[in-house]
């Protein structure tokens, strides 16, 4: 009796484990990943999309979690949705299935080309299909408006302007009041890619430690006196923003978003600050693949078509403020902080002195390296106040390393270069 | 009956030897290769860009600091500590009971715990701005408070880790004979003299179980200095974790978790030698 007691909760085990699997298409994710987002995703957006199991990850564990499945060539993953970067190292590694059918058909539903061409990832067939995007933007709370320095337009800051509107905010609270994502886990790295040197030096490796930059850096220590020394330990900034520890932050749209979403009223958004060279931006861009070996193609080419209807797409932006990839008008009735935040996309990539930075290509799993190149910088320039020219070139010699060695050639807004991009 | 078969005992020990030897051993020989090779073939590249990286003499520094504050403090504590309830007599127990709770809460949440009062918008800060002291947020955390922020960490690692070190202690206070203490009082030792020459002596191999723990659960200090310093404290496992997990180069986190290795098993000879242990006290 007791033998078949415990039989029986042995074989209910195996089969309460084993039933999802068999059952249910498995899309791992490493994007919308807050319980609040992951709820939406299982109840909104994947209604129409069959049994889905939808299951997060950190970028990290993601990777280990692809390697590992495709060293032991047992697929339990069928659809995989991550950031362009995260899908790069994959399809370097030949792990994802070509998606050129869907691509077409995406392409005839009103995907724009050059979004489609992303998600090749300088190969001949298409690698994913770009489920969303995303860019950075400047917030700031409607009481700090009232220290701008005069004749400043709000959409189209220089970086003097910036220092001066800090120094003012500063001189009346008695405290900085603008904040960065430098912590453990905030997206720095992508302000210095996107925002930083493509706005001071016109590129991102290329320039990396020319005069430019060094001017560039001296300007970025001119404006981190007023900065929060907090900064250091801020990862998403709606947190200090809400709080009011700050009035002016740079983030990640989605990193800004629910503190905007919550009081609307008291927050302008508004593009980030132009340098010399224009205004850099950088798209985020998320995408949806196949990893080669998937269990169900078939239930996740359904997911892909789902994701990729217009009517997702406008139930993903209003709910997770994550923007469509095909080419659509956001409704009227959109949530009004998400809106806040699309009007300051729009103004960004609208703006006369835009210089778009796009994501690095080829980089394979250097990716985490070529952030730390910057962030080191960072760290040694402004943090630790060393000579500027003294950490450019030791940097640079860093960065020339890494291009050599991924062979990655260079990308937009660095000229094009033949073989790996170089550091001049 | 083992006289008969001599292989009886081996055979009971082997499961666990093998447990051990696959999941201890292969990882760790396949970490050292990791370490050590650099495209497949024996290399020092990784111990040089492990060496040579901003964060390394820093990250060594403060988990060395921490160590050597850390420790001492929270072996006087917890001496300190067991002694005095070792006179109590009722609610022993009780009292025991809550001065081990630290030890039921993971590190994570030991650091946001001391995260939440430390913080800019904190219990600290407002304790401190109702009584006056401050006009505004302070803050304690940031790289430009570099000493609030060591002895933050430090306070934090103390109250998390003082209960085990008390728990051993009172473990080897417990074994201390009466006989010897009434023994001395009646030749009229004071309570000094008794702590030094009697119980100090007695409760040795408890100590040094104590201190080989205490010392490498320190070096190998983590997520409170994560919660709490975050990018501007480091510390080696921190690094060895933003090695593996950020920057996604697994050879040179594995250099540090040899260096971590290293460290730890030296820190361990050392505390063997020099708190030499007579080997009839042994267990």
């Amino acid at each position: 009796m007791k033998r078949i007691v415990s039989l029986t909760i042995l074989a209910s085990t195996v089969l309460a484990f084993a039933s999802p699997v068999l059952a249910q298409t498995v899309f791992v994710s490493t994007q919308l990943r807050p319980i609040e987002e992951a709820t939406v995703v299982r109840q909104d957006l994947l209604k129409d999309a069959g049994k889905v199991d939808y299951v997060v990850e950190e970028p990290p564990q993601f990777a280990v979690r692809m390697e590992a499945e495709a060293q032991a060539g047992k697929h339990t993953v069928s659809l995989v949705g991550a950031l362009h970067g995260e899908l790069s190292p994959l399809a370097d590694r030949g792990q994802l299935e070509p998606l050129d059918e869907l691509a077409k058909k995406l392409a005839a539903g009103g995907m724009p080309q050059s979004v489609l061409d992303l998600g090749k990832l300088g190969k001949p067939t298409q690698q994913y299909i770009p489920w969303m995007q995303a860019t950075y933007v400047m917030a700031a709370k409607k009481e700090a408006l009232q220290y701008l320095p005069k004749g400043a337009d709000i959409n189209a800051l220089t970086y003097d302007q910036l220092i001066e509107w800090g120094r003012n905010m500063q001189a009346a609270t008695g405290q900085p009041q603008i904040g960065f994502p430098a912590g453990p886990k905030g997206l720095m790295a992508r302000y210095f890619q996107g925002y930083f040197y493509p706005s001071f030096t016109g590129g991102v490796v290329r320039t990396f430690k020319n005069a430019d930059a060094a001017a560039g850096w001296e300007k970025l220590k001119a404006l981190w006196a007023y900065v929060t020394p907090n900064s250091t330990n801020y990862d998403f900034m709606q947190e200090p923003l809400a709080s009011g520890e700050v009035m002016v932050a740079w983030d990640h749209v989605a990193r800004l978003k629910n503190a905007i979403s919550a009081a609307p009223d008291d927050y302008v958004v508004f593009p980030a600050p132009a340098g010399p060279k224009g205004r850099g931006y950088m798209p985020v861009l998320a995408g949806l693949a196949i990893p080669k070996g998937a269990p169900d193609t078939a239930g996740a080419t359904k997911v892909i078509e789902t994701l990729t209807t217009q009517k997702t797409q406008l139930l993903t932006a209003s709910k997770v403020g994550f923007f469509p990839t095909l080419n659509v008008q956001l409704p009227p009735d959109l949530d009004k902080g998400v809106a806040l935040l699309a009007g300051a996309v729009t103004k960004t990539q609208g703006s006369k002195d835009a210089v778009i930075s796009l994501l690095p290509v080829g980089l394979g799993d250097k990716g985490g390296e070529f952030n730390k190149v910057y962030m080191d910088a960072f760290q040694r320039i402004v943090l630790q106040n060393e000579p500027v020219a003294d950490v450019l070139v030791k940097q640079g010699a860093t960065m020339a390393k890494l291009m050599t060695d991924t062979k990655a050639p260079c990308w937009a807004p660095d000229a094009k270069s033949d073989g790996a991009c170089p550091v001049q | 009956m083992t006289q008969n078969r001599p292989w009886i005992p081996y055979l009971l020990i082997l499961p666990s030897v093998a447990f051990l030897a696959l999941l201890f051993v292969v990882p760790l020989v396949q970490t050292i290769w990791l370490a050590l090779s650099d495209n497949g073939a024996p290399s020092l590249a990784n111990a040089e860009r492990m060496v040579t990286d901003i964060n390394f003499t820093r990250s060594v520094r403060n988990t060395f600091l921490l160590t050597i504050v850390v420790v001492p403090v929270q072996i006087a504590i917890a001496l300190a500590m067991g002694t005095m309830v070792s006179k109590v007599g009722r609610g022993r127990e009780t009292i025991l009971w809550i001065w081990t709770i630290p030890l039921g809460i993971s590190d994570l949440a030991a650091g946001l715990v001391w995260l939440s009062i430390l913080q800019n918008t904190g219990y600290f800060n407002s304790l401190l701005f109702s009584l006056g002291v401050i006009g505004r947020q302070a803050s304690w955390l940031s790289y430009q408070t570099p000493i609030a922020l060591f002895i933050a960490i430090a306070v934090a690692e103390i109250w998390r880790g003082t209960a085990i070190v008390m728990v051993i202690i009172v473990a080897g206070l417990n074994q201390v004979p009466k006989e010897f203490k009434e023994a001395a009082e009646i030749f009229g030792a004071g309570p000094w003299t008794r702590f030094w020459r009697i119980t100090l002596p007695l409760i040795r191999p408890a100590l040094q179980s104590a201190l080989i723990l205490r010392t490498v659960l320190a070096f190998e200090v983590f997520a409170v200095v994560y919660a709490l310093g975050g990018r501007n404290f480091p510390v080696l496992v921190g690094e060895a974790y933003n090695w593996q997990n950020q920057n996604q180069n697994y050879s040179v986190a594995a250099v540090y978790a040899v260096l971590i290795m290293i460290i730890s098993l030296a820190a361990t000879l050392i505390y063997l030698k020099a708190l030499k242990v007579d080997p009839e006290r042994l267990p």
